[in-house]
């Protein structure tokens, strides 16, 4: 069980937070000028990466915040925990 | 006679405290420190069990948690009993009742054995090829096989012991208390680290504590002694906490690992009572340091698992610690120095040592010098071929090796004993550090896998990291700690020690026999008998991964987890294969280490505490009323309320009538309720909901529709708006805490330059739906000064007012198509408003309904049920709903996905009504929809969604979702039954009052 810091409240246990999926998929400003194949590619596409990994966690038992950490999936190394919206510092 | 096999004092056993216990339903004596196991040996008794699948006698093997074959039944029949219990584990307890496992009438005499003799018709994956064909027999087939196999019974009563669940927060954890654990906790702990030191043991000390000999010895005191000091010592250590009896089960990422600790397991059963059985340790360490010793190895050869055939060292423990010889007659047979140890303490003792074979040709070793000064015959360069005797070894056959250790020369000689103690040399314990993530290498000089790399803030020290000998473990576990704990002073000055070993191990996976392979019965797995046969078969079969072998020879698969034979496995399948050792990898070590207990995993999470459940304010109402409950996520929400002798069905009717024909009452506290505020809540809506919200007025409420992003509807309610920036949105019951996560994931990354806040209030509020014709002369007596005119509080419509002190929130919404009123209340006043509304009702026939007869009546109205009526796969569109999807608004979630090439497809599954020919025939929910049961495959159209028998229409209803349905108005399909079909009609899903006139009547 992975020890997570968040950025508003510290380290804590895994079990109070939630994954979220891959960070950094903006939702795009205009969805209607997108075609299927665009839209399809915002909507389901998603990277299953062997390595480092850019995810969004929210500390849903805690201070209910999202965040984002970079995390190697090969041995679950939190290597960076930020902010929404921060630029990722690796 | 009787043998006198308890041969001297030894201070580990208490002789004054004489226990007695029962095994397999006759008494015996043991003293206090005796474990099932020693107590058995004590007297004399070997056979314990029955193998799994052959049925062979098997004996107590091991003296630890590695047992494969002495697992015991406690307590049979009781709701005390457990299986599987290892007997080198239990320490016995007056009252205790231990009784064999897998052996039918008993293990003297046990049917089952039959399947030695047909062994060779039983090779590896025999039931795999043999009972797959045909297909259809295979249910015939399982009866009499798990007949015949079973590790153990489970109980049937319930548990009646407590468990706990403990978290631990500490600097070092030192798992083993073994010579290097000690060594480990005094070091971390007087530098100050708070340190947890645990052991699955009852005492600390692992196998130095009763080393006893002049041939090892730690700054000139003998090693058990000087261990003994130091383990006075470390007790009084303030930052240090000791817990013996304590099992590390599973070793996970970020040091994360979980302890069982077991507190009464050794207590009679009448001193257990409010106590706590097992405690549950989660534990997360800065550091760990694991020192969990090693295990010694069989040797593999032919009729290797005869009771009376146990580890050399496991002899060695039996005599040192419980003052137990394992036999009169004790043949030992090495390939390494270990059984040399294990001869010095027996000859100590005066217990009879008949001979050593040695498969090794020449060693210098102060150890064997030592035993033939004692006239101990050693057999130096010669392997066993061969043991005799069923239920107890009483002769081997021995054969000298060839120079290449591949085959055996000369003649047979035969040797009788009723003990054979083997020792195949010693596999560091590494199943932790592989739990953890760690990555092991191969040490060819003698043949073991050691810690290589760390994944997390660990280190392994003393026999697991492969120090197996006393100097190595003094040189190196200090050296090793300074570094990893980062010290500048170690603890322990240089020792002096004295190490008797000679380290030369001659090893030899599979011993060469004088007969041919397939005629040797030569267990690699005990517990699960297999044998090296079924590993070279398996082989030639083409199976080359180790895990695939694993599982179709079943080898370290048994409950030990082939603690023992696994690296045999694997050496059988080098030699073999011509793989290098390093470059196979191993089988994956898997947590828990050894057992657990359901009550040790489960805690206090029992009965009512397994799940928490909510109750609504006014719960206490519907108990007295006798109310049936349902489950809704974690609510307890009213179901029905049956009257006299009334079943669901007719409650419902009664109940579904009295709504729509004077009043009904629902509590609807459960639904899902967030407070929405900011100068953006307006624009914020527009975005979540299908439908716009800018022009709704203060005081108006308005039914919602929300999507995920894929177009598929995914919550709906009404929301009311309470002020210029002020919402309160009401969800489904269920749906309630994923719709506010939902929302504030889109406010804090996507939309976080709105100002809106939420805040649940679900708890906050107690909500109470009354509706029916009756409904407003109700509300009217309630709060006599609110004027409901029609124009002064329409349909969907709010009004703030108050009952005596209490500020009440009315909406005018309807989720039944009646004239319907919902009062909102602080939920510590929703009891006492209820009982208001009972109690004007009484002169209307107020009844109170639950969830059953609220889905009836949507049903009716054809009101969908998010949840029921849809999955993850209905658009609105889908649902007929095109009204509530604005054209105008640029955006909203889910609004894209509204026109993808899928979702605008016209055969699309759609929501419609379902009538039966027969009005009396009522679907079953979820049948399945068709229109022609002649073609095949018959083409499934849509299932029945929602389904129930209207009072109001006096006909059976349904709501369904069929295939291009939308355009299918007036067409017959059919509901095939397992033994009928039911004729069915689709229509609109508005069964009643289509024009709404009810909601103003």
């Amino acid at each position: 069980m992975f020890l997570i810091n968040c950025p508003f409240c510290g380290e804590r246990e895994q079990s109070e937070f939630k994954a979220g999926g891959e960070a950094h998929i903006v939702r795009p400003k205009q969805p209607t000028e997108l075609s299927d194949d665009e839209w399809a590619e915002y909507l389901f596409m998603r990277k299953n990466i062997k390595g480092i990994q850019y995810e969004r966690w929210n500390h849903i038992h805690g201070c209910r915040k999202w965040f984002n950490i970079v995390r190697d999936t090969s041995n679950d190394e939190i290597k960076a925990v930020y902010k929404m919206g921060e630029k990722p510092p690796i | 006679m009787k043998k006198k096999l308890r041969v001297k004092r030894s201070k580990h056993i208490d002789e004054t405290y004489k226990i007695s216990f029962k095994f397999n339903g006759k008494l015996y004596y043991g003293f206090k420190g005796d474990t099932l196991a020693s107590a058995l040996l004590a007297n004399d008794i070997h056979l314990v069990g029955r193998s799994f699948k052959y049925h062979r006698p098997r004996g107590i093997m091991t003296a630890g948690s590695e047992e494969p074959n002495a697992i015991v039944q406690l307590h049979n029949n009781s709701a005390w009993t457990e299986p599987n219990v290892r007997a080198t584990e239990v320490e016995i307890y007056e009252g205790l009742e231990a009784s064999s496992q897998n052996c039918w009438p008993s293990v003297n005499f046990d049917v089952g054995g039959i399947n030695n003799f047909l062994s060779p018709l039983l090779p590896a994956g025999f039931y795999y090829k043999t009972f797959m064909w045909p297909a259809s027999f295979w249910k015939k087939y399982e009866y009499f096989i798990r007949k015949s196999a079973g590790l153990g019974k489970s109980p049937t009563k319930a548990d009646p012991d407590i468990y706990e669940h403990r978290y631990i927060h500490c600097d070092v954890l030192v798992i083993g208390a073994g010579i290097s654990g000690i060594i480990s906790a005094k070091t971390a702990a007087k530098n100050g680290f708070k340190t947890l030191l645990v052991d699955e043991k009852p005492y600390l000390g692992g196998s130095t504590i009763y080393q006893n000999s002049e041939y090892f010895k730690i700054n000139n005191q003998n090693s058990g002694s000087w261990l003994e000091k130091e383990i006075n010592e470390i007790k009084k250590i303030e930052n240090l906490e000791i817990k013996t009896r304590t099992s590390v089960a599973a070793y996970h990422g970020y040091n994360y690992l979980l302890a069982r600790e077991n507190l009464t397991d050794h207590l009679p059963i009448e001193r257990r009572k409010n106590k706590t059985r097992h405690k549950l340790l989660k534990i997360r360490a800065k550091k760990v340091v694991t020192a969990t010793g090693s295990i010694e190895r069989p040797l593999i050869f032919d009729n290797n698992d005869r009771p009376g055939i146990l580890l050399s060292s496991a002899i060695k423990k039996y005599a040192d610690l419980f003052g137990v010889a394992c036999g009169e007659k004790n043949i030992l047979f090495t390939n390494n120095d270990s059984a040399y140890e294990t001869a010095i303490s027996l000859i100590q003792k005066g217990i009879n040592v008949g001979a050593i074979v040695d498969n090794r040709e020449k060693v210098d070793s102060k150890l064997i010098y030592e035993v033939e000064k004692n006239n101990v015959k050693i057999f130096k360069g010669h392997t066993i071929v061969n043991t005799y005797g069923y239920k107890r070894i009483n002769k081997i056959s021995i054969m000298q090796l060839s120079k290449d250790g591949q085959n055996v020369i000369g003649s047979k000689i035969d040797l009788s004993c009723d003990c054979l103690g083997i020792s195949g040399g010693w596999t560091p314990a590494v199943h932790l550090f592989t739990q953890s993530g760690g990555k092991l290498k191969f040490r060819d000089e003698d043949q073991v896998f050691i810690p290589n790399i760390y994944p997390s803030d660990q280190i392994s020290v003393g026999a697991c990291n492969g120090d197996l000998t006393l100097d190595s473990i003094l040189v190196n576990v200090p050296k090793s700690l300074k570094d990893f704990l980062n010290i500048k002073n170690n603890v322990y000055e240089n020792f002096d020690v004295l190490s008797s070993h000679n380290n030369f191990k001659r090893n030899i996976w599979l011993l060469p026999s004088n007969k041919v392979l397939g005629k040797t019965k030569s267990f690699v797995d005990y517990q699960n008998d297999a044998t090296a046969k079924d590993i070279k078969l398996a082989l030639r079969e083409g199976f080359k991964s180790i895990e695939h072998v694993k599982r179709y020879t079943t080898t370290g698969m048994g409950t030990d987890q082939g603690k023992l034979g696994n690296m045999h496995a694997l050496g059988i399948i080098s030699e073999t294969s011509e793989a290098k050792m390093g470059e196979l990898g191993t089988t994956t070590f898997r947590p828990p280490y050894t057992p657990l207990t359901f009550g040790t995993i489960v805690g206090r999470n029992v009965g009512e505490y397994f799940d928490a459940y909510r109750k609504t304010p006014i719960h206490e109402w519907h108990v007295k009323n006798r109310a049936k409950f349902e489950n809704v996520g974690q609510w307890k929400r009213a179901w029905y309320y049956p009257k006299n002798n009334e079943n669901m069905f007719q409650a419902v009717q009664r109940e579904s009538k009295a709504a729509r024909e004077s009043a009904g009452i629902l509590d609807a506290s459960t639904l899902g309720k967030i407070d929405i505020q900011g100068t953006d809540a307006s624009e914020f809506l527009n975005r979540v909901y299908t439908n716009a919200w800018s022009k709704l007025q203060i005081g108006k409420c308005r039914y919602g529709l929300m999507l995920n992003e894929d177009g598929m509807v995914y919550d709906d309610g009404v929301t009311t708006r309470l002020g210029e920036n002020h919402y309160l949105m009401t969800t489904t019951t269920g749906g309630a805490a994923n719709v506010l996560g939902k929302l504030e994931d889109y406010l804090q990354t996507e939309w976080p330059e709105l100002d809106v806040y939420l805040t649940s209030v679900t708890d906050h509020l107690a909500t109470i739906s009354v509706c029916g014709p009756n409904s407003k002369k109700i509300i009217s007596e309630i709060f006599p000064s609110l004027d409901l005119s029609d124009k002064n509080f329409p349909h969907m419509s709010f009004k703030k007012t108050k009952i005596g002190k209490i500020h009440c929130r009315i909406m005018r919404i309807s989720f039944t198509g009646e004239q319907s009123y919902e009062i909102n209340v602080q939920a510590n006043f929703g009891k006492s408003v209820w009982e208001k509304c009972m109690e004007v009702g009484k002169n209307y026939n107020i009844t109170p309904y639950g969830t059953e007869t609220m889905h009836l009546l949507r049903a009716e109205k054809g009101f969908i049920i998010v949840g029921q009526d849809t999955d993850a796969t209905m658009t609105p569109i889908d649902l007929q709903m095109d009204w509530i999807v604005s054209k105008k608004k640029y955006d909203f979630i889910g609004k894209r996905s509204l026109y993808r090439s899928d979702t605008i497809r016209e055969d699309r599954k759609q929501l419609v009504g379902l009538l039966t020919d027969n009005p009396n025939e009522i679907l079953e929910e979820g049948s399945q929809i068709v229109s022609d049961i002649n073609k095949s495959p018959i083409e499934m159209l849509g299932h029945v969604t929602s389904s129930y028998f209207s009072p109001n229409l006096k006909k059976s209803i349904a709501l369904g979702v069929v295939k291009g349905g939308k355009n299918m108005l007036g067409q017959k399909l059919i509901i095939p039954m397992e033994n009928k079909k039911i004729n069915v009609t689709v229509t609109d899903p508005v069964f009643l009052d289509k024009e709404n006139k009810r909601l103003n009547a």
